[in-house]
């Protein structure tokens, strides 16, 4: 009885060993992201999963791990599970912050990983191989570009902003840098919390407070969508531009469709998380050098070139 | 038994004529709409106090419900998860019944709303009596079970309304009867059943009593486990009730709809009157503390002397203020 347990145990171990060894012969992707918990997040699980799917169908010998997680403290965890168990040859994380994650990115890069860091970025930069991220400013400023020219460089603008945090800043900033110079002037700017709620709120008191209102920039989709409803219950015409920003799937088919009201769309496209998977597997795979910090520009999406970023899987 | 005895009178009383400490939140929305006016005409226009009071609704209605539980002694924090977890049901569903049901999916789905309200109340309700859980931890529970149910339904995005529906279900939020915006007309429709059953029926006065001394209502032959329950299935029905009127209004449901609204509601509630601890309940109070609540941000914004960084500070101020007004009011 003894006996056949030790020899069960035996085969077993073996089969463990077994199905290891073919695993390690595989180049080992770990993925590491936020959960989902609103539209930005959604989209970036969505390409990501899109991406390993295709990689890993394209490519036998390399394997995309995906794994999300809700909180800061969840990935250093979830970082510590992907690698506790095999060898990870390449990490591309979107961190949920940077000081919390600065130190087991580090860890894991000192396995040997190659480090791809997305969007947010680490605490000490030296960690990471390629570093791939949109241009907060350039969203802020290429939105404000169109209405200076579309406006003639004169109007009312109000002005929609999210959470308090470094991307709303350079967003703001990057408007504000935009319309400098013109007469362009923003009468009123409050926080929103990139809530379409909230949005509705306060578009509908921007409108019972300013009667003569040119144009509306929300610095998010999500806010966007409440603004163009507030703008089409009041009956308002004043309003010739209602414009947001992030790449929303609504929102760009609007821009296909032609809308008078959001002509345009500037991306801060939650797919960047795809082109660094696609990037890193380069490197692993093509013998093709990737290192360095990739900055994705934030053009003004229109008409013409709307179909490159139009996802209508996507949750958003 | 003495206490539930004294207790009972006093409230009988009020019924009939209103006393000075049911006017509390009255005044202190009578003084915000001077001050209002005064920073800003525009602030009494019509049409802006229509949008705001139509605002309000969603918490008003809300509120009503945790009127009952707060007064029975309990608390509900995941209203805010709740409203957006049954939105998101009640679209999902609707949506999915346009082919058999046509724009009769609408009143359809406002019937699921509202059996999915009770049953979020009921789980709520069974949780904190049969479970004797503590009502926050329970509703902390159930409010991260909702949230992460509705950022599921969603894939973390939106459900949106099927669009052959918008148009026919926008009025519900955008229309108005003689001129009273749909929403008022329902708050205010849900508060004054909620203050007929708090104040005119026998469960009212029991779930005041339960509220008041939980033991000497138990001693007096008052179920604790059904009046507690009954409270939590009202504040489920309140929820639906607030959802069926929110769902037109952006004809979306995201993760992010309802965030934070068990704070108002709560803060609706103790403006209102109501004390946390529990006891007897103010209803109308409830929705001036609504109003009161929706009025504040407004006001934020039509002044101009308050920069966008200082807003929440201002607003924690004129709470404290308005609780304030209410104390000596009395």
């Amino acid at each position: 009885m003894t006996r056949n347990k030790w020899i069960a145990a035996a085969a077993l171990g073996a089969l463990l060993v077994a199905g290891e060894a073919s695993a390690a012969d595989k180049k080992v992707v770990a993925v590491s992201i936020p959960a989902a918990d609103h539209g930005w997040t959604a989209g970036v699980v969505y390409h990501a999963q899109a991406a390993a799917k295709e990689i890993n169908a394209a490519f036998p010998d390399v394997e995309v791990i995906v794994k999300t997680s809700p909180s800061a403290t969840a990935q250093v965890s979830a970082l510590e599970d992907l690698s506790a168990g095999r060898k990870l040859d390449a990490l591309v994380i979107l961190p949920q912050t940077s000081e919390e994650l600065t130190m087991p990115v580090k860890a894991v890069k000192d396995s040997g990983a190659f480090i791809t860091v997305v969007d947010r970025g680490l605490n000490d930069p030296a960690i990471q191989d390629l570093y791939v991220a949109g241009d907060n400013i350039a969203v802020g400023k290429n939105t404000a570009k169109f209405l200076v020219d579309k406006l003639g460089g004169k109007g009312n603008l109000v002005v929609l902003r999210g959470i308090p945090t470094v991307i709303d800043d350079e967003r703001i900033k990057g408007f504000q840098d935009g319309i400098a110079g013109t007469d362009l002037k923003i009468l009123d700017i409050q926080y929103a919390n990139w809530n379409s709620d909230d949005a509705f709120k306060l578009m509908q008191d921007y409108l019972a407070k300013y009667p003569q209102i040119d144009a509306v920039w929300a610095n998010d989709d999500d806010m966007l969508l409440g603004v163009l409803e507030a703008v089409k219950e009041s009956g308002r015409t004043d309003i010739k531009f209602a414009l947001g920003g992030n790449g929303m799937k609504d929102i760009v088919k609007k821009v296909i469709d032609g809308d008078a009201m959001t002509p345009v769309e500037t991306p801060y496209p939650p797919s960047m998380i795809k082109t660094a998977i696609y990037m890193t597997v380069a490197n692993l795979v093509g013998h093709a050098p990737v290192r360095g910090n990739v900055k994705l520009d934030a053009p003004l999406i229109t008409k013409d070139n709307a179909a490159e970023f139009y996802f209508p899987d996507s949750p958003f | 038994m003495s206490a539930v005895i004294q207790s009972a009178p006093p409230r009988r009383e009020r019924s009939f004529a209103i006393g000075w400490a049911d006017a509390g939140p009255f005044i202190a929305l009578a003084a915000l709409l001077v001050i209002g006016f005064l920073i800003n005409p525009d602030f009494l226009s019509a049409t802006n106090l229509s949008n705001v009071i139509t605002r309000s609704a969603f918490i008003a209605i809300i509120a009503v419900g945790a009127t009952f539980v707060i007064s029975s002694g309990g608390l509900d924090l995941s209203v805010g998860s709740m409203a957006a977890f049954i939105t998101g049901v009640t679209i999902m569903f609707m949506n999915g019944m346009v082919p058999h049901l046509g724009t009769w999916s609408v009143p359809a789905g406002m019937a699921v709303a509202l059996f999915a309200g009770i049953a979020c109340g009921l789980l709520n309700g069974l949780i904190v009596t049969v479970g004797k859980i503590e009502p926050f931890i329970a509703t902390l529970g159930t409010m991260g079970i909702f949230r992460a149910l509705i950022t599921y339904l969603s894939d973390g995005g939106t459900i949106p309304i099927d669009r052959s529906l918008r148009d026919v279900y926008r009025p519900v939020y955008f229309g108005t009867v003689t001129g009273i915006p749909i929403p008022i007309m329902i708050s205010l429709a849900v508060a004054a059943i909620g203050s007929f059953i708090l104040y005119k029926t026998k469960y009212g006065r029991k779930c005041a009593a339960v509220g008041a001394n939980a033991d000497v209502a138990r001693y007096s032959g008052i179920s604790i486990i059904k009046t507690r329950t009954i409270a939590y299935l009202i504040q489920g029905a309140c929820v639906a009730i607030a959802a069926i009127c929110y769902v037109p209004r952006l004809g979306a449901a995201t993760p992010t709809t309802g965030v934070l609204w068990e704070l108002q509601v709560i803060t609706a509630v103790v403006i209102g009157g109501t004390a946390l601890r529990g006891g007897k309940g103010h209803i109308w109070g409830t929705v001036a503390g609504g109003v009161i609540l929706e009025l504040i941000a407004n006001l934020m914004v039509l002044s101009d002397f308050v920069s966008e960084y200082l807003v929440a500070a201002v607003q924690g101020v004129i709470i404290i203020i308005a609780m304030l007004i209410q104390r000596f009011s009395k």
